[in-house]
């Protein structure tokens, strides 16, 4: 029981950073309508920039924790954030009126670029840093001398990420770019009519994605204590999988589906074999697909003649 | 709009200084900083600053170029008047390029026998070329979007590999059973598949294709894991094995053995292969059911409405499009004689779909032209070594925003009517339907 609490507690961790980066894509698919393949990398370079900074500012001999996390994670979201607006208006706004798939190859090869640019400027080797958060709560000693930790990054992470989803949810539901976001999303054409600015809102939309895939990356080096430049593909693929499970256009079934695929792999990992972990949340995809063929919280979709 | 019809000095000057400060603060910490381990292990920085200065200086002499060539080239959409004659000369030339090029790549072993590069570089492309044709029978013919064809090719591989190197049997008895396996999990992937469309078709299938590969590493008693499956027998002509022994096909026909004569050997089988693709291909947009395909593609709530059954269609296409992805699987195994999971990486997959997006999605003479553009291509930078894939994606990226459609954009369908009938009222009266 206690074995399974710990893996709960990291689940939960794990599946909030997936929640994170499955927002970015489920908002774009449900505007633009397309799978926006670069934003796994997006999350990567997030990362890098976030260990970045981090070095500078300690090399600048900079030693007050919260006022270092608080700088990191500012500059990486800003500078993640132009990357989104970049990536868009390079490579999908040309291509806004085009047919289906091109927008989907261009951000294919958008995604190479970024795996790509990663590599060559800063090297194909993992990055490691020490471990900058320490600490943490016993929550339950068991008999058998098991310990349910809870430690202080793991808070940190939940924490900033329902601040963050409380944050989206009243920007999206209570705001004019909200408003305008859910009006692209019904019908552009009417939206651009009534005066939206639908090539604007397309744009914030891109930018506060990567802002939240740049905090994810963030929370995934202070997590785990590393970056690659390879990490974004699986990362991606995971959070991609986990927006189309909930239901890939709705922003709470975003989180939901990483929330599950988070503690699928976290259990799976912990009961059965670390190597079919990627296996089991695949499969588990395929299996939801085939009985809700729109995800968990997905609306069906209307089919016109 | 005034503005951006006729730009001045200044505006472009406006426009490549905005760019230029942009890339100074994307580049200012990926490229201005370069983090290395130091000597305790922990990370160092170092910077960079000419590089990041060399960077942004060339995003502002490229954002003035660009500009420049874009009032060069004048608004989008504006139709170009081409002189009838051209468009004629450019029919006539269009209609001989297929036979042309056939002509050619059966000449090219003659051509080239020396080259043992380009004969390679031949084999590599002509491999292309048939994944392309076999993946544009899912994708172009019957609309469905497979991001994980790469699944397909590597249970033909290993199939191929594990058969030959377990059972001992031969090239030519694995490449049906490679097929037939390959077809067998296209209708195992096609079943899930059937309800959902578009994007979510699009997941499940890299979702397939991801796990095939995680399979094949992990079930390290069966394939080998990361080590992969070696000495994978080498293809025979009919029999005849291509080596220097005295049953070799070289002593049967009293000539001097040479190693060329099995990189010839595989050239023309891949060739055929191809040629096999295509071919059946052709015949089968011609059957009821390539019609069938192509009418799914168009529009599938209409298919249902006219009773066709979209099941079976969507699983044949599958099927058909995967059988060919497993012999082109088994042949890259022959060819090899050694496969890894390495080389099904989602990026295979993303590359034959690139190619028969390229292609024009549903013409064979394009997707041929786009796997030479894009195989060639990318040996032309296989000397820019880590910068390749970079470029790489450059390049699809610029291609799709350049042709959008594809090379080739045609995608007329295969039947149509001749010309608008005048139907009489009194035919369609009640009662006479």
């Amino acid at each position: 029981m206690d074995y399974f609490a710990q893996q709960l507690i990291n689940g939960l961790v794990l599946g909030s950073i997936y929640g994170l980066i499955a927002i970015g894509y489920t908002m774009v698919y449900g505007i633009v309508g397309m799978i926006n393949f670069a934003h796994g990398d997006i999350f990567m370079i997030g990362g890098f920039i976030a260990l970045i900074t981090f070095l500078i500012l300690v090399s600048f001999g900079l030693t007050a924790i919260p006022l270092i996390l608080l700088i990191v994670l500012l500059v990486s979201m800003a500078i993640t954030a132009l990357y989104g607006w970049t990536v868009e208006r390079i490579a999908y706004r040309p291509l806004r009126h085009s047919f289906r798939l091109a927008p989907m190859l261009s951000a294919i090869g958008m995604s190479f670029v970024l795996t790509n640019y990663s590599q060559v400027s800063q090297g194909a080797r993992v990055k490691p840093v020490p471990p900058i958060i320490t600490g943490g709560y016993t929550l339950h000693e068991g008999p058998g001398g098991f310990v349910v930790q809870l430690s202080n990054i793991q808070i940190i992470v939940v924490i900033t990420t329902v601040v963050l989803l409380a944050l989206f949810t009243w920007l999206v539901s209570s705001t004019r770019l909200g408003r305008d976001m859910r009006a692209c999303e019904q019908d552009q054409t009417m939206a651009a009519l009534l005066g939206v600015d639908v090539d604007r809102t397309i744009s914030m939309t891109f930018v506060i994605g990567a802002a939240l895939a740049a905090v994810a990356g963030m929370m995934y080096l202070l997590y785990y204590g590393l970056v690659d430049f390879f990490m974004g593909f699986v990362a991606g693929i995971k959070a991609f999988t986990a927006a189309v499970l909930g239901g890939i256009g709705s922003l709470p079934g975003a989180m939901l589906g990483g929330l599950l695929i988070g503690l699928i792999e976290t259990l799976w990992s912990a009961y059965f074999s670390v190597e079919y972990k990627d296996v089991a949340a695949f499969s588990i995809l395929i299996v939801v697909l085939i009985f809700l063929p729109t995800g968990l919280l997905g609306r069906p979709e209307v089919e016109k003649v | 709009m005034q503005a951006s019809r006729a730009p001045g000095v200044a505006f472009i000057f406006k426009k490549a200084l905005i760019s230029a400060l942009v890339a100074l603060v994307l580049f200012s910490l990926m490229i201005g900083v370069r983090t290395e381990p130091g000597p305790q292990g922990l990370l160092i920085y170092e910077t960079r600053f000419g590089e990041l200065a060399a960077m942004v200086a060339t995003v502002f002499g490229g954002s003035i170029v660009v500009e420049l060539l874009r009032q060069w080239w004048g608004p989008v959409g504006t139709v170009r008047v081409v002189p009838p004659q051209v468009t004629s000369a450019l029919a006539v030339a269009g209609r001989w390029v297929a036979p042309v090029l056939l002509v050619f790549t059966f000449l090219v072993p003659v051509i080239f026998y020396n080259e043992r590069y380009i004969l390679d570089l031949g084999i590599l492309v002509l491999t292309y070329v048939m994944l392309g044709w076999g993946l544009n029978v899912v994708v172009g013919l019957a609309g469905l979007l497979d991001l994980g064809y790469v699944a397909f090719y590597a249970v033909g591989a290993y199939s191929y590999a594990l058969l030959a190197t377990n059972f001992g049997l031969s090239f030519w008895v694995c490449l049906p059973l490679a097929g037939i396996l390959a077809a067998f999990w296209g209708v195992l992937l096609g079943f899930p598949v059937l309800r959902l469309r578009g994007d979510y078709l699009a997941i499940v299938t890299l979702a397939f294709g991801e796990i095939i590969r995680l399979v094949i590493i992990n079930w390290q008693s069966l394939t080998g894991g990361p080590n992969g499956v070696t000495g994978i027998p080498r293809p025979t002509m009919f029999g005849i094995p291509l080596s220097p022994g005295d049953d070799g096909l070289a002593a049967l026909l009293g000539i001097e053995f040479s190693p060329t004569h099995r990189i010839v050997f595989l050239f023309y089988l891949i060739l055929a292969l191809a040629l096999l693709t295509n071919w059946v291909t052709i015949r089968l947009r011609r059957l009821p059911i390539g019609r069938a395909w192509e009418a799914l593609r168009e529009d599938e709530v209409a298919c249902r409405a006219l009773g066709i059954n979209t099941t079976t269609t969507k699983l044949t296409a599958f099927a058909t499009g995967a059988m060919f992805g497993g012999f082109a699987g088994a042949f890259f195994a022959t060819r090899q004689g050694f496969i890894s999971p390495e080389s099904f990486t989602f990026q295979e997959s993303a590359l034959v779909l690139a190619i028969v997006v390229l292609g024009g999605m549903g013409s064979q003479l394009g997707v041929a032209l786009a796997a030479l553009a894009m195989i060639g291509g990318f040996e032309l930078f296989r000397g820019l070594d880590q910068y390749r894939m970079l470029v790489f994606g450059m390049a699809m990226v610029l291609l799709m925003i350049w042709r959008p459609r594809g090379l080739i954009g045609h995608r007329a369908p295969t039947v149509f009517l001749e010309r608008n009938q005048a139907i009489s009222s009194d035919l369609v009266k009640e009662g006479h339907g």
